[in-house]
């Protein structure tokens, strides 16, 4: 800002950005990164969030000796910070894990449709598999403050592994695990976790591995919306890489997903 | 000081600057117009077109490289018609100048008849055949990679089509300059140069290729040396006018390659890291033409003996 207009009134600033320069990157500064698991980490950064429209959305993050930036949901947001859950799967993601307090991190933001309203569901289920709970604590935020009755249910392998439950837990979420060995909570899956507590939904939305998707569309008799990942290389729709065929035409995963409704998917 | 002149003239079709994001890195263009104003761009070189619509290849389509990436989408597009009848007039509400038509086919007939409907289409000045997809009926060997097989698709299109042919070579082949002379011959009007570098990676944990469909085309800045040895060959041997294509990243490496003959510059890989990079490169232009004396973009090119 041209110092000399400090003392000016806010009028003579343009108040309408320009259409067409949306600035959706930004360089963001680590406030924290911190580990909860041996593979699971959790980083805060803060920086413009104002492209942002949804939780369910995603951003890109530019890694250190990688061509391609690496998508990773939104766990939370708000208007000056993102908060992240990732797991580290590679060299990309290992380099992000040791980013420390203050390092510049250049993040593509405001990805991908989000979760799509549901006017109809009173008591939704946010159901995540690993590190694909992630998207469900910003929705699960946004839904209470609309009033509906969350339940989430989150599986993992093992205890160990078990990385989100306290910061839903801390939040006043009504919070259930399943565990594959069964070390913490229900033995089983997301699925099993559910009939063993007798949870009751009118919707779901659910973010896991496929073949965890592929058994809650077919166990579950309720209208919902899912959280697909593919590999991608831009994020923003241009290169046709994490195509889809769905019920209603061929889609980007990055740009008209990551979030697809229950009816739109064909499971082969 | 004069303002530096970046305009550039591809067969008579004047662009504001040599700046033209790639074929398959931009969609249809009008997608980008949320990240910045697209009217900035010389051109855009639409997504690859076939005569039908096209899923392309199965997923996962794309394995990361140290300094670049493979893809192998397929050539995925909505088909000839619906890209007249749909993309294009989305494309035109977004941009206002000159496109650059990206056609493919898997046999003649299948490039002359998408060629002859864009030619109709106002707003394409140029047409660029992509000779990268394979021949179903010549054995299944890319068109790109025969003298005989480029001049006769070439040859083909002329008679259907008005404006100018650029013929988007593959660097696939022993020796670029001569599928190049076998284009000219058959009447192409100019090149694009390079398409991407056959190329492979391995998932070493679950021992099998990265990418579904085996290999997979490889750009960014890896190639960008290649690219520009295969500029500097096709222009020299030729005398056409030649679009640099292949690991451009920045006003530098734009201004490189015009030096070894481009007339203009496609930026592909690019932009799927950067959103922002065409934009940028053009912001960047001027500074780095005060800093090496440059006046006008286009006394540049080719400049190199």
């Amino acid at each position: 800002m041209n110092p000399d207009c400090r003392d000016m009134p806010p009028a003579c600033f343009p108040t309408v950005q320009s259409k067409s320069d949306m600035n959706r990157k930004e360089i963001f500064s680590v406030i924290s990164n911190r580990r909860l698991t041996a593979r699971t980490m959790l980083l805060k950064v803060a920086g413009a969030t104002g492209a942002i429209t949804a939780p369910g959305q995603f951003v890109n993050i530019a890694v250190e000796g990688k061509y391609l930036r690496r998508p990773i949901s939104l766990f939370d947001y708000d208007d000056d910070s993102i908060t992240l859950l990732y797991d580290i799967v590679g060299d990309g993601t290992e380099w992000l894990a040791t980013r420390r307090p203050g390092d510049p991190l250049d993040i593509l933001t405001g990805l991908g449709n989000g979760f799509q309203p549901a006017p109809e569901s009173r008591r939704p289920l946010l159901l995540g598999g690993g590190v694909g709970i992630a998207p469900m604590f910003a929705l699960a935020r946004r839904l209470r403050a609309e009033g509906k009755d969350i339940t989430v249910v989150m599986g993992y392998n093992t205890a160990a592994d078990v990385a989100a439950e306290k910061l839903f837990a801390d939040e006043g979420f009504s919070t259930y695990v399943a565990t594959v060995d069964g070390s913490r909570g229900t033995k089983g899956f997301v699925t099993d976790a559910i009939d063993a507590n007798g949870l009751d939904g009118d919707y779901f939305y659910a973010c896991g591995p496929l073949p965890m998707m592929r058994a809650l569309c077919s166990a579950l008799d309720l209208p919902g919306q899912l959280s697909l990942d593919q590999r991608m290389a831009c994020g923003f729709g241009a290169c046709m890489c994490c195509s889809l065929q769905t019920r209603s035409g061929d889609k980007r995963i990055c740009k008209d997903g990551p979030i697809f409704f229950k009816e739109d998917l064909i499971w082969k | 000081m004069n303002k530096p002149d970046l305009s550039v003239s591809l067969s008579g079709v004047r662009l504001s600057n040599p700046v033209i994001p790639a074929s398959g890195c931009f969609g249809y263009g009008y997608g980008m117009s949320e990240f910045y104003d697209i009217d900035i761009l010389g051109s855009i070189s639409f997504k690859g077109t076939t005569r039908e619509p096209r899923f392309g290849n199965p997923l996962p389509r794309v394995a990361e490289c140290p300094a670049g990436m493979i893809n192998s989408v397929g050539l995925q597009n909505p088909g000839i018609d619906a890209v007249i009848a749909e993309e294009l007039p989305k494309m035109r509400e977004a941009f206002h100048n000159p496109i650059i038509a990206n056609i493919s086919g898997f046999s003649v007939d299948e490039y002359v008849e998408c060629c002859e409907k864009i030619d109709r289409e106002e707003q394409v000045a140029i047409i660029e055949l992509n000779v990268s997809c394979p021949n179903v009926h010549g054995g299944g060997m890319s068109f790109g990679t025969s003298c005989d097989s480029v001049a006769e698709v070439v040859r083909e299109v002329k008679k259907v089509a008005s404006k100018p042919l650029y013929v988007k070579l593959t660097p696939n082949v022993t020796d670029i300059a001569s599928v190049a002379i076998a284009a000219r011959d058959a009447g192409a009007d100019g090149f694009c140069a390079i398409n991407t570098m056959l190329g492979m990676r391995v998932d070493i944990r679950r021992r099998r290729p990265v990418i579904a469909n085996v290999m997979g085309g490889f750009s960014g800045p890896a190639i960008f040396p290649v690219a520009v040895r295969m500029v500097y060959q096709v222009a020299k041997a030729t005398g056409l006018p030649v679009i640099g294509c292949g690991g451009v990243d920045s006003a530098a490496a734009v201004i490189e390659m015009m030096m070894a003959g481009a007339s203009a510059v496609e930026i592909g890989a690019a932009n799927l890291r950067d959103p922002y990079v065409c934009r940028d490169i053009i912001e960047e232009l001027p500074a780095k033409m005060r800093e090496l004396h440059i006046d006008r973009l286009s006394d540049i090119i080719g400049i190199v003996e």
